[in-house]
C-alpha cells in the first residue's frame, strides 16, 4: 500500500496499530534482537558493556534477557560526543542533529537514509493520529536548526501530503498574518508559544473561531492540562501533544489520538519500551509508574539500547478506542532528575503546576526560583496575575497571596514563598519553557 | 467622586521609572503619585488629569492598571484640618482604607480618601466644613 492510500484511510498501518499483543510482542523481539546484534557489532561502547555484562547477542532469547542488558544515560552521548556512538561510517550518515544541551555539552545524533525514512514513517502515523489528514496546511513555529522538532515534522507532515508552511520560530505577528492569508489549518508549536500567538492574536483583534485553524500539534515541553484546554477554547481548536526526544530518533515516538486525549500511543513498530524503577533500576509491571526506557528497533545511525528517558510515567497495552492496540504511555508530567528537594521534601515542579491551575486569578505562566540565601532552601512561586484578580485593596491582594501559599504548602508540604508579578513579566518561549532556576550555592 | 488610577508594580529597578515615562509620553500629567509596597510587589496610586486615557496607555504597555474611585476632598490648609474631616468620617461609623494629601495652593490642601462605605460619606464630608472636588475641578 502506498502513502497515498495509507493517508486516506483513518489509521496509518491498521495492519500493525490493530494488532493482537502477540502479534506486536513477536515483531518486536525479532527487531530487539537484530538490533542488540547490530549495536554489539558496529559499536565499541555496547560490545565493551554487554562483554562486561557476560552477555552476547545470541543470548537474548526473550523480553527478560534483553531487560539484564546494561542501561544507557545521557552521559554514554556526552562522553563520546560527537560521533562516539555512530555505528556507520559517516558517509552514510545524511543528517544530524543535536539536542539543546542546557547543561554541558549537546549530544549529536545521527540519521541514515533509512532513519530518515523511518522517522517519516512515525510522524505521518502520530500526526493522523491526532486528526492531521492529506490536504491540510500546516505552519511550522518551531525553529528549523539542530533541534529535531521542525525537520521532524517538517518532512512528516509533508509525507502524507500536507500543504507545509515552513514560517519556522519567531515573528509572531506575521504568523498570524500567515495563519489568515494562507488558510493554515494545522499549528505545530510549543504550546506555551501557541499560547502566546493566540494572546497576541487576541490583542490585535483577530478572530479565532472564524479562523480556518483547525489542530494544534503541541510538542518540545509537556502541554499542562490547563493550558491545552485553554488553548482550545480560546483559539477553537483540537490540541494534540506528542512526545518525542532527540537522543532515540526526535517527535513522533509517540503521540495523542484524539480518543485518549490524556495518553499517547507508543510507535511500537519502532520502539520498545520498559517502565523501571529508577532508583533500583528494576522492570515494573505494567500500569505501574516509573521511568520510561525507550529501545529503538530499527536505529542504524546511532543504535541505543535501553536509553533512560528520565521522563516519568506509567502504560497501559488495553486496547484504545480509537481501535488501535499499540500501548499507551500516560503524558509525561515530571521527570526523575527535575524533581526538586527543597529541605528535605521532594517537590515536582508539575505539582505546582496543577495547584496553580486550580487558582482563579492566575495565568497559566508561571516560574519558579529556588535560592539558599538565608541559609535554608527557599521556593518562591512567581505568579502573573489576571486582570480581574488586581484589586486597588492590599487586603485583598494579600489574602490572594496567601491563599495560594496555602493551597500549595497543603500539597506540597513544605512552605513556599508565593510573589506577584505583572502581566508579561514572565518570558514566553517557542522552545523548551524554563520554569526552573535553581540558585542554590550548595 | 474621581477616578484614581491605581498600578501593580513589581519591586524592581526601574519600574517605575518605565510607568511614569509612559504616561509622559502619552502626554498625561500627573497631580498626585503615591507607591505603597510589600516585601515582594508595589501599588501605585496615581490622580492624573486624564485618568480615562492613562489607563489605556498604561494597559497598552503591559501595565496591570484599573480605575478605582477615591473622594478629593477640598480641605483647609490649617492644624487640625485633616482631623475635623476623619473625626466627622468617624462619627458616621466610615472607615478611611487610605488616605493621601497634596496642596494645589497656598491655603487649601486636598485629601484623595478611599473610604469603606458610600452611604453618608458625602454629609460627612459636609458636616466637617469641606468641600468635594468634581472632576473638572481637580483636573483643571
Amino acid at each position: 500500500m502506498n502513502i497515498q492510500q495509507r493517508a486516506a484511510q483513518p489509521i496509518f498501518n491498521p495492519k500493525f496499530e490493530c494488532a493482537s499483543r502477540d502479534e506486536i510482542r513477536c515483531f518486536q523481539l525479532q527487531e530487539l534482537r537484530k538490533q542488540v546484534a547490530w549495536a554489539y557489532e558496529k559499536v565499541d561502547y555496547y560490545r565493551q558493556n554487554l562483554d562486561a555484562a557476560g552477555i552476547e547477542p545470541g543470548d537474548i532469547k526473550g523480553f527478560e534477557d534483553f531487560s539484564k542488558l546494561p542501561l544507557t544515560d545521557k552521559t554514554a552521548l556526552r562522553d563520546n560526543y560527537p560521533y562516539g556512538l555512530f555505528a556507520v561510517p559517516l558517509d552514510q550518515i545524511i543528517r544530524i542533529h543535536a539536542s539543546s544541551g542546557t547543561t554541558g555539552k549537546p549530544i549529536v545524533v545521527g540519521y541514515t537514509r533509512q532513519d530518515v525514512e523511518e522517522w517519516r514513517y512515525c510522524i505521518m502515523a502520530m500526526i493522523q493520529q491526532a486528526g492531521v489528514v492529506p490536504g491540510d496546511r500546516a505552519q511550522m513555529a518551531f525553529g528549523y536548526g539542530m533541534f529535531t522538532g521542525g525537520f521532524g515534522l517538517h518532512y512528516g507532515l509533508e509525507g502524507l501530503g500536507c500543504m507545509m508552511i515552513p514560517a519556522s520560530a519567531g515573528n509572531t505577528e506575521r504568523h498570524l498574518m500567515m495563519i489568515e492569508d494562507y488558510g493554515t489549518t494545522v499549528l505545530v508549536a510549543t504550546p506555551s508559544y501557541a499560547m502566546h500567538i493566540c494572546e497576541v492574536g487576541e490583542e490585535l483583534g483577530f478572530d479565532w473561531q472564524k479562523s480556518t485553524l483547525r489542530v494544534g500539534l503541541f510538542g518540545g515541553e509537556p502541554c499542562p492540562p490547563k493550558l491545552k484546554s485553554e488553548i482550545e477554547k480560546r483559539m477553537y481548536i483540537t490540541c494534540t501533544d506528542n512526545y518525542g526526544l532527540t537522543e532515540v530518533m526526535g517527535p513522533g515516538v509517540s503521540g495523542e489520538c484524539l480518543t485518549s486525549r490524556d495518553q499517547q500511543h507508543i510507535m511500537e513498530d519502532h520502539f520498545y519500551w520498559e517502565v523501571i524503577d529508577p532508583e533500583s533500576g528494576a522492570v515494573l509491571p505494567e500500569g505501574a509508574e516509573g521511568e520510561l526506557v525507550l529501545t529503538p528497533l530499527q536505529k542504524q545511525g546511532v543504535p541505543l539500547l535501553r536509553y533512560r528517558t528520565h521522563d516519568l510515567t506509567s502504560v497501559t497495552t488495553v486496547p484504545c478506542g480509537c481501535g488501535r492496540t499499540t500501548a499507551r504511555m500516560n503524558k509525561v508530567r515530571h521527570r526523575s532528575d527535575d524533581m526538586l528537594i527543597i529541605r528535605g521534601t521532594n517537590v515536582y515542579p508539575s505539582q505546582i503546576e496543577d495547584v496553580l491551575a486550580d487558582v482563579e486569578g492566575a495565568s497559566a505562566h508561571y516560574r519558579l526560583l529556588v535560592d539558599d540565601e538565608t541559609g535554608l532552601d527557599r521556593l518562591t512561586v512567581m505568579l502573573e496575575l489576571l486582570p480581574f484578580a488586581f484589586t486597588d485593596s492590599f487586603a485583598e491582594m494579600e489574602s490572594f497571596r496567601v491563599q495560594v501559599a496555602d493551597k500549595l504548602k497543603g500539597v506540597l508540604q513544605v512552605s513556599v514563598e508565593v510573589k506577584l508579578v505583572e502581566p508579561g513579566s514572565i518570558e514566553r518561549t517557542m522552545g523548551k519553557t524554563q520554569h526552573l532556576e535553581d540558585k542554590r550555592k550548595r | 467622586m474621581i477616578d484614581q488610577v491605581t498600578v501593580f508594580l513589581e519591586n524592581s529597578t526601574g519600574h517605575l521609572a518605565a510607568l511614569c515615562k509612559a504616561l509622559g509620553d502619552a502626554g498625561v500629567s500627573m497631580h498626585a503619585l503615591t507607591v505603597a509596597d510589600t516585601a515582594s510587589y508595589g501599588v501605585v496610586r496615581i490622580i492624573a488629569d486624564e485618568p480615562a486615557r492613562a489607563y489605556e496607555v498604561l494597559n497598552a504597555q503591559g501595565f496591570r492598571a484599573s480605575l478605582t474611585k477615591v473622594y478629593a476632598v477640598e480641605v483647609a490648609d490649617e492644624p487640625g484640618g485633616l482631623a475635623r474631616l476623619l473625626e466627622s468620617l468617624d462619627t458616621a461609623d466610615i472607615n478611611v482604607e487610605y488616605a493621601y494629601c497634596f496642596s494645589t495652593n497656598a491655603n487649601k490642601a486636598v485629601d484623595v480618601l478611599r473610604l469603606s462605605a458610600a452611604e453618608g460619606a458625602e454629609e460627612a464630608i459636609a458636616a466637617a466644613g469641606c468641600r468635594l472636588l468634581t472632576p473638572d475641578e481637580l483636573y483643571s
